[in-house]
């Protein structure tokens, strides 16, 4: 037999190694930010780092920077030795750790800065959409070309899971960046309202699915048998695991979306396959749990085992219990809640952090010749990190059943107990404080861990390039041993791909092409009009703002909703939201009902004052302060350009509009700077002209316009069937 | 952009057939998946979930030699 000799690139997977520790510490504590923000508003110091735009600024940090950076780590070491060769090109592996780096610092360079597309965890704008697509294809591209120049006949389960991976992030990334540009750094999604939220949670979810769980599993089932020096417990089960996970997790998007304005059929098709989804995702962790037969003494000693027996088992706790609050059940309960926070930790700390952990304290040591600098250490790590997982999620969860049944609340008079929604905020403080401990026992956990390694970096040698041998693959045509199909699909990648893709597909077609479709799914409104170029510019303010990261825009159609909120929401209010911005959190409350008709409908002062002083005048809010809004002059450059993008979009602007926007803007910041003058001078405030100039053209007016705006366009309609 | 697809695509007939043909779909794709497994081979499969944990060359050969074996 003829043997090759080889040799495995280390240099990357030290590379992207060495970027999870520092973009997960880094986006760690932008998140241990964003939890004292919630605690101490005065933390929100300056507009680039207020919460709105804090958050999406950890989500992508720890999503894309650091278990971006986890799975490319893990999957050039493992691919390359799955495969028994080098990484097909070094080139497009450098191509693609520098470009995957440099598009982090873009989002580090444009979230705080309020560049953004409002859409949760895809808020980068258009141009780094772009980049992010050309640099997935490079991953991509080297993945495929190295899988056709392997030695061995058969794709182990574990590239199954990269390449779908592989293939439906492409989709989801490109299908959820449809979008409009306006300037180099704002775009418009062209999906709008309901469509807009369905496209964007297929998205989200599936995110989830396959950013942070397939890559991942992939990782599990070749870095728990390598650990554990045992195959894995059963590979027929691990091909029923590959294919019915992905084949369900497409369709499973709409259960972030229960009781609102998407089509039923569309959510009640989110809720079965969610809680099918149970069956393969325990099938895969009890496969991943099982290869430990007869080895658990081995998970006493060996630290990497500990950190990925947690990691499963967290992987087990939150697939448990997404598919339970999926039901509408629970979801009434849960939703917008801090019970969805803690979630996603128990899959994030959980199952990514500590399956990260573990696979870095098997890799380091492993490619520098030596052992682990202190297993001391490591050991430490691990308990520290899990009690701050159990520190972190425990109060949320508490926080999540005290604020949802305080909402729910009602006396035996039919009113609500907890009118104000602040109480069921102040409430939660203590919660909030505890889970920043959690957060910041999981962050020095993982500063040991850099510590340790870098440790042991410093005593061993890196081995930059591991010689390898093995035998050249012999093409075998002849083989029969077990049918055509099992060939066709585990040995050739490409059909492999091609395949994964088509299983893909059927989910997300069956659910996004009716409700684009079909018109009936979007009962339109007469009433609804688009909004004025103010209030639009105002919209662009709130999402820039990252308004929508504490504010729903969706009153439910449930009696402790319409009782506090007031009218639910139809799908027809949304047809001219590019993008929508419906939320998935109330640490504020929600908006949908804010505007003028409504009974929660508060004066232009009100919004003024409140918006520049939150805490004062909604005592113990924690809402930071957006006084800034005030002082900054209203740019209106681009507003032409943007009514004309929204005319393409299909919102009907008429000429007249486009003619006369300037006037229309000033007539209606005029109106609402009148306004608040006249309630200053009711106060005993008198303001000069420059004064009442500089309020009238700031950004706060146009904001305050599309407040007002928010869910009245109902009420015209009432007013002209009662005339 | 979309409201040109959108159009075009409301004029399909029957398109409320979409619910009936996800659910042969998903039982079709199950029943293939389970003949899919069940029919493949237990050897091939001790064979290819060996790969993670053979690092030495001389593993490598017999695991290969074990599957060619196979094959004949």
């Amino acid at each position: 037999m003829n043997v090759e000799k080889f040799a495995y690139d280390n240099s990357i997977v030290k590379k992207f190694a060495l970027a999870t520790v520092i973009w997960g510490i880094v986006g760690m504590l932008v998140g241990l930010l964003a939890a004292l923000q919630l605690v101490w508003p005065e933390a929100n110091l300056t507009s680039w780092l207020s919460f709105g735009r804090i958050r999406p600024l950890h989500t992508n940090a720890v999503i894309f920077a650091f278990v971006g950076n986890g799975i490319f780590a893990g999957v050039y070491y493992s691919l390359q030795r799955l495969l028994k060769t080098r990484m097909w090109s070094d080139k497009l592996s450098n191509i693609n750790f520098w470009g995957w780096q440099i598009i982090i610092l873009s989002a580090v360079l444009t979230l705080p800065f309020g560049y953004t597309t409002g859409k949760e965890y895809a808020e980068l704008e258009w141009p780094i959409d772009i980049a992010i697509t050309l640099l997935w294809v490079v991953f991509g591209w080297n993945m495929m070309a190295t899988i056709l120049v392997r030695r061995v006949q058969h794709l182990y389960v574990a590239i199954w899971f990269y390449i779908a991976t592989f293939v439906t992030v492409a989709v989801l990334h490109i299908v959820n960046s449809f979008e409009f540009p306006v300037n180099a750094l704002k775009s418009y999604s062209v999906f709008a309202g309901v469509q807009d939220a369905l496209v964007q949670w297929w998205y989200g979810h599936n995110a989830v699915a396959f950013f942070l769980t397939t890559p991942y599993l992939g990782l599990m089932y070749y870095f728990i048998p390598k650990a554990a020096d045992r195959p894995v417990y059963s590979y027929r089960l691990s091909i029923i695991h590959f294919w019915a996970l992905i084949f369900l997790y497409i369709w499973a998007g709409p259960h972030h979306l229960l009781y609102t304005s998407l089509p039923d059929w569309a959510q009640s098709l989110g809720v079965v396959f969610s809680v099918m989804l149970i069956a393969p995702s325990w099938g895969g962790m009890l496969n991943g749990l099982l290869t430990l037969r007869g080895a658990w003494d081995k998970v006493r000693d060996d630290v990497v085992l500990k950190f990925m027996v947690v990691a499963v088992t967290a992987y087990g706790m939150s697939t448990f219990e997404g598919p339970m609050l999926s039901l509408k059940f629970f979801n009434t309960l849960s939703h917008f809640t801090d019970w969805t926070i803690a979630h996603v930790h128990i899959g994030g700390l959980g199952w990514n952090g500590m399956l990260t952990f573990g696979m870095l304290y098997y890799l380091i040591p492993k490619m520098y010749g030596g052992k682990l600098y202190s297993k001391k250490l490591a050991n430490y790590h691990f308990w520290i990190a899990t009690i701050g997982i159990l520190l972190y999620a425990v109060p949320l969860y508490w926080a999540g059943f005290v604020q949802g049944f305080m909402w729910q609340d009602f006396n035996p008079d039919g009113t609500l107990v907890n009118k104000d929604f602040l109480e069921t905020v102040t409430q939660l403080k203590p919660y909030y404080a505890m889970r920043a401990a959690g957060g910041a026992l999981y962050i020095v956990g993982a500063i040991l861990m850099a510590y340790n390694l870098v440790k042991t970096a410093v005593h061993g040698t890196f081995i930059a390039n591991e010689d390898a041998e093995a035998p050249a693959l012999v093409k075998n045509t002849k083989a029969h041993d077990d049918g055509y199909w099992h060939r066709v699909i585990e040995r050739k990648p490409m059909r492999m791909l091609v395949i994964s893709l088509i299983v893909i597909l059927i989910g997300g077609a069956v659910e996004i092409i009716p409700t684009l479709i079909v018109k009936s799914n979007i009962p339109t409104i007469s009433s609804v009009q688009p909004y004025t170029p103010l209030e639009l510019e105002g919209r662009d303010i709130y999402i820039s703002e990252g308004c929508y990261n504490c504010h729903s825009q969706m009153v439910r159609p449930l009696r402790f909703e319409t009782e506090r909120y007031g009218e639910y929401s139809k799908a027809g209010e949304f047809v001219y939201d590019h993008p929508f911005q419906w939320g998935s959190k109330r640490t504020g409350p929600d908006l949908a009902r804010e505007g003028k008709g409504n009974k929660l409908a508060k004066s232009d002062y009100w919004h003024y004052d409140h918006l520049i002083r939150p805490a004062e005048v909604s005592k113990g809010s924690i809402m930071p302060s957006y006084a800034f809004l005030k002082d900054d002059p209203l740019d209106r450059t681009y507003t032409k350009k943007k009514l004309e993008v929204m005319i393409s979009l299909g919102v009907p602007y008429t000429d007249s509009t486009l003619a006369n926007y300037e006037m229309m803007m000033d007539q209606q910041s005029d109106e609402i700077a009148k306004n608040i003058e006249k309630d200053l001078k009711g106060l005993g405030v008198e303001i000069s002209e420059a004064k009442f100039n500089e309020i009238k053209n700031s950004k706060m007016i146009a904001l305050i316009a599309y407040l007002q705006r928010l869910g009245s366009d109902i009420h015209n309609e009432q007013v002209t069937e009662n005339k | 952009m979309l409201k040109y697809i959108k159009n075009h695509m409301t004029s399909i007939d029957g398109i409320e057939i979409y619910p009936i043909i996800s659910l042969s779909i998903f039982f079709i794709f199950f029943i293939l998946l389970f003949i899919y497994v069940f029919a493949g081979s237990k050897k091939r499969f001790e064979t290819v979930s060996m790969y993670p944990i053979l690092d030495k060359e001389s593993d490598v050969i017999t695991n290969e030699i074990n599957d060619q074996k196979l094959k004949n």
